[in-house]
């Protein structure tokens, strides 16, 4: 009966967890597979929302900013809307460069973000990264599988959100200036629509719904830290959405899913077979593995799992010229 | 009878996969022979030299220089086989000197002593360019560029020279200088060169070729003698919408 | 106090410079980011490590920390290394190439420098190793200024190699072929130049530059799992203020970059030191983007 219990217990755990990349998967999608936006700096819009929650949730700190001991849903708000704030203010500027530009941009910001993470003790403890963060209704369960149940049915909930969300915005008319805007910027500009502003919202939206995962991890969690916020998760997040099909939502959360299970699974292996002082390798050799399903894919089936055809082509048209190596 | 210089049999090629810009082009150059290809916007003219040159793929039908069939060849192995191209635009390396640049078109060339002498007779036939040889060419006039993409074909030592459209952007001056070069490098050179022309300005380069063929939607439509061609009102037709005479 | 600051710059520079050079080849011959190339740097200093411990036994050159079986060593790396790159290529980027999509490829590079710089820990470990136990000695040089001959040696090699390049460059037929698919790649096709023996060329020397990069880089500081990744923003930094396509760019940005960067200390302390880098390529990126020699955007 344990051992069913622990499969369980494990299983939750590992739903929720897949469920926030889910989340943060599909702000990228908004981002690159609906507006063609070349995001590399996924983690530091993760790392803004997650910092946020635990200012506005968390216990207070000495000097520190923080201990407003808000509810979860004000939390949970307050990093939308400080991961939104940040892709704004990050955006006017950076969107106006394109394709290469935007990506080693996008990376150097996410890097600044860590940065910052790492040594404005006033805000984020620092290095030693901050704790005690509460989970959402905290009286309502006193087991631990009730307590991550209870967490996976808000993710759950939240990804629900969202999705139907993307789905209808998408199919809104704003959806469908996007859509014309990334098939054909002339000719939206043409009729009058501003397809920087266009691309910003979407910019910012994308963001705010990757900071509500990272408010979710924090929360789920409980204490963050600089390390969490390493290019390794940019780089899940982008294989998460290449694998399971970007431009399509659904494709998100299945790419979610699926390479999760591939990270976790490799993840446990490794810990099984490796001995202790190899452990570390083991991490890097997850990695690797990781990285391999990635190329295998964008070779083999650019498209993802379940993804449309063609989407990836559009920034080939207004990004840097063709080059020599045909 | 010996093998045409340049044969080209049935060509079919285009950019898209969908759509086919040459549908069946069949013309030929002999050796010696200066030949121009006319036609409307839209017909093909420069699709034609660049799948023959090799930038693009073509679909069916035959290419032989002197009667070695070359399907699909890559281009740079094309200029090894005796054929140099001259695009219409980006047709010089801007950021290179003329004298790099004349330099490069001899790169598939290995007879260092032949090379210089070539180099000597390009700033011979164009002294302009001798002026400046360290110049870099993007700093050069149009009818100077133009000097030098020539000069930069002529440096492989071809025995089959394609022209697109030379004239373009050039002055009536200019393109009558260049026409009489054209003519004069054909003179000059040991081997035969032959040379193909793609043109807009239809009486100029007819008044210095030997045949014609006129180009229209993919394919070849009249051909004959460059006089009988610009005497033609059929020409005229194709050409100008009007049925006369071209000159 | 400034004049040591600036000569420490000059140091780094010279290292981000080699780079840089790398990365501003294949950046406008081939008209994408690799953002793998600081993995070049990184698996440059590591053969060299391998290698060193091959060849060693020998004495130290004078004041260096080190001997020819140093040099040997760097040799090899940077054979190693060119063929790393061009086998990087061959597997990945030409593939993807093929589907004319430019942005995969970077995705692909971003995903290809984490997997490089695993493969490192895997192999190697995650500490920090060094060259030689030897103690490098600083000595006053100039008023104010204390460098080691280590450091004085980098300066010199980087001043060495970028001869040897623009020698190459303008010299050679490869180098001018080289320029002339940089310009255009179309014509040089026609003209009669193997464009495909050029790129592979193009990944033999850059990462060969990387290499030496590296290594001098793991000389005069350390050798670390992370040494190239960190260094890549500010490469795109140097690249991308010089001009990306031009050579001397590269070079002028590095030096560029390598000063502020350690100029930057003084002002803001050193925790914040990499971001120097990124926000003067943000600058330029917004205000002129073309860079100081640059050809093309």
């Amino acid at each position: 009966m344990s051992d069913l219990g622990g499969l369980l217990s494990y299983g939750v755990f590992f739903l929720a967890q897949a469920a926030i990349f889910a989340v943060v998967c599909l702000g990228l999608n908004l981002q690159w597979g609906y507006t063609g936006l070349f995001n590399i700096g996924v983690s530091g819009f993760f790392l803004v929302g997650a910092y946020a929650f635990a200012i506005l949730c968390g216990p207070e700190y000495p000097m520190r900013l923080g201990g407003f001991g808000l509810p979860f849903p004000v939390g949970l708000a307050g990093s939308v809307a400080a991961a939104a704030l940040v892709a704004w203010v990050v955006g006017i500027p950076t969107l106006r460069l394109r394709g290469d530009y935007l990506a080693i941009v996008t990376i150097g910001i996410a890097a600044t973000l860590q940065l910052v993470a790492l040594n404005a003790q006033w805000l984020t403890g620092g290095s030693q990264g901050t704790g005690g963060i509460p989970r959402p209704l905290p009286e309502a369960a006193d087991t631990v599988l009730g307590r991550n149940l209870l967490m996976l049915a808000v993710v759950a909930a939240v990804v629900v959100a969202v999705y139907a969300a993307l789905e209808a915005v998408v199919r809104s008319p704003w959806g469908r200036v996007l859509k014309a805007i990334r098939e054909d910027e002339t000719a939206a500009s043409s009729l009058g629509k501003n397809a920087f502003a266009f691309r910003l919202q979407a910019f910012a939206i994308g963001s705010a719904i990757m900071g509500a995962g990272g408010a979710l991890h924090a929360s789920f969690i409980g204490f963050v830290s600089p390390q969490d916020f390493q290019p390794v998760l940019t780089f899940q997040v982008w294989t998460m959405l290449v694998v399971g099909g970007s431009g399509n939502n659904r494709g998100a959360v299945l790419g979610a899913l699926l390479m999760w299970a591939v990270w976790t699974l490799s993840g446990s292996l490794a810990q099984q077979l490796l001995p202790a002082d190899l452990q570390v390798k083991g991490g890097a050799a997850q990695v690797v593995l990781i990285g391999l399903v990635l190329m295998a894919m964008l070779v083999l089936r650019p498209r993802g799992l379940i993804g449309e055809e063609a989407v990836v082509s559009r920034e080939a048209e207004v990004g840097p010229a063709r080059g020599a190596g045909r | 009878m010996s093998a045409p210089a340049l044969e080209v049999r049935a060509l079919v090629a285009g950019y898209v996969p969908e759509l086919d810009i040459l549908r069946g082009v069949s013309l030929e150059v002999r050796e010696h022979e200066i030949v121009t290809v006319l036609g409307p916007n839209g017909a093909g003219k420069s699709t034609l030299m660049k799948t023959i040159a090799g930038l693009v793929p073509m679909r069916a039908g035959t290419i032989r220089l002197f009667g070695t069939d070359l399907p699909g060849v890559a281009a740079h192995r094309m200029v090894r086989h005796g054929l140099a191209y001259v695009p219409q635009v980006g047709n010089v390396f801007a950021r290179l000197s003329i004298e790099e640049n004349l330099a490069i078109g001899a790169c598939a060339r290995t007879d260092r002593a032949a090379i210089e002498e070539d180099l000597a007779r390009m700033y011979a036939l164009f002294p302009r360019l001798g002026e400046r040889r360290r110049q870099p060419a993007g700093t050069l006039s149009g009818g100077e560029r133009q000097m030098v993409a020539v000069a930069r074909a002529l440096m492989a030592r071809p025995r089959v020279l394609m022209l697109d459209e030379p004239s373009a952007g050039l002055s009536p001056l200019m393109v009558g200088t260049l026409f009489a070069k054209v003519r004069e490098v054909r003179e000059v050179r040991e081997t035969g060169l032959s040379i193909l022309v793609v043109e807009q300005n239809a009486r100029a380069a007819l008044a210095v070729s030997d045949r014609g063929y006129v180009l229209a939607e993919g394919r070849e439509r009249i051909t004959g003698d460059a006089h009988a061609l610009l005497a033609d009102p059929e020409v005229g037709e194709l050409y100008l919408g009007a049925r006369r005479a071209l000159a | 106090m400034i004049a040591q600051y600036a000569a420490d710059g000059i140091v780094l520079g010279a290292t981000l410079a080699l780079g840089a050079i790398g990365l501003t080849l294949t950046y406008n011959i081939l008209r994408f980011a690799n953002f793998a190339h600081g993995e070049f740097l990184t698996f440059g200093a590591y053969f060299a490590l391998v290698f060193a411990a091959l060849f060693a036994g020998g004495q130290t050159l004078g004041p260096l920390t080190f001997g020819w079986g140093f040099l040997e060593a760097v040799a090899a790396a940077v054979v190693l290394t060119g063929l790393l790159a061009l086998v990087l290529d061959r597997l990945l980027f030409r593939a993807l190439r093929r589907s004319d999509v430019t942005v995969t490829l970077v995705i692909a590079s971003f995903g290809a420098s984490l997997m490089l710089r695993n493969v490192v820990v895997f192999v190697w470990g995650s500490r920090p190793e060094y060259y030689s136990r030897e103690i490098a000695v600083r000595s006053e040089l100039l008023p104010g200024v204390f460098m080691s001959a280590d450091e004085v040696f980098v300066i010199g090699l980087t001043a060495l190699a970028m001869l040897a390049l623009a020698l190459f460059l303008s010299r050679t037929r490869l180098g001018r072929a080289m320029r002339a698919v940089s310009d255009d790649p179309a014509l040089a096709r026609v003209s009669g130049i193997d464009v495909q023996a050029v790129i592979r060329w193009t990944w033999l020397i850059g990462g060969g530059l990387a290499a030496v990069a590296g290594a001098l880089f793991g000389l005069t500081v350390q050798i670390s799992p992370e040494m190239g990744f960190n260094m890549i923003l500010p490469m795109f930094a140097a690249a991308i203020l010089g001009g990306v396509g031009s050579i001397q760019g590269a070079v002028l940005g590095g030096l560029v970059i390598g000063l502020a960067q350690a100029l930057s200390v003084p002002l803001i302390g050193a925790a914040y030191k990499p971001a120097v880098a990124f926000a003067l390529m943000f600058l330029i990126l917004l205000f002129y983007p073309r860079g100081i020699l640059g050809g093309r955007t």
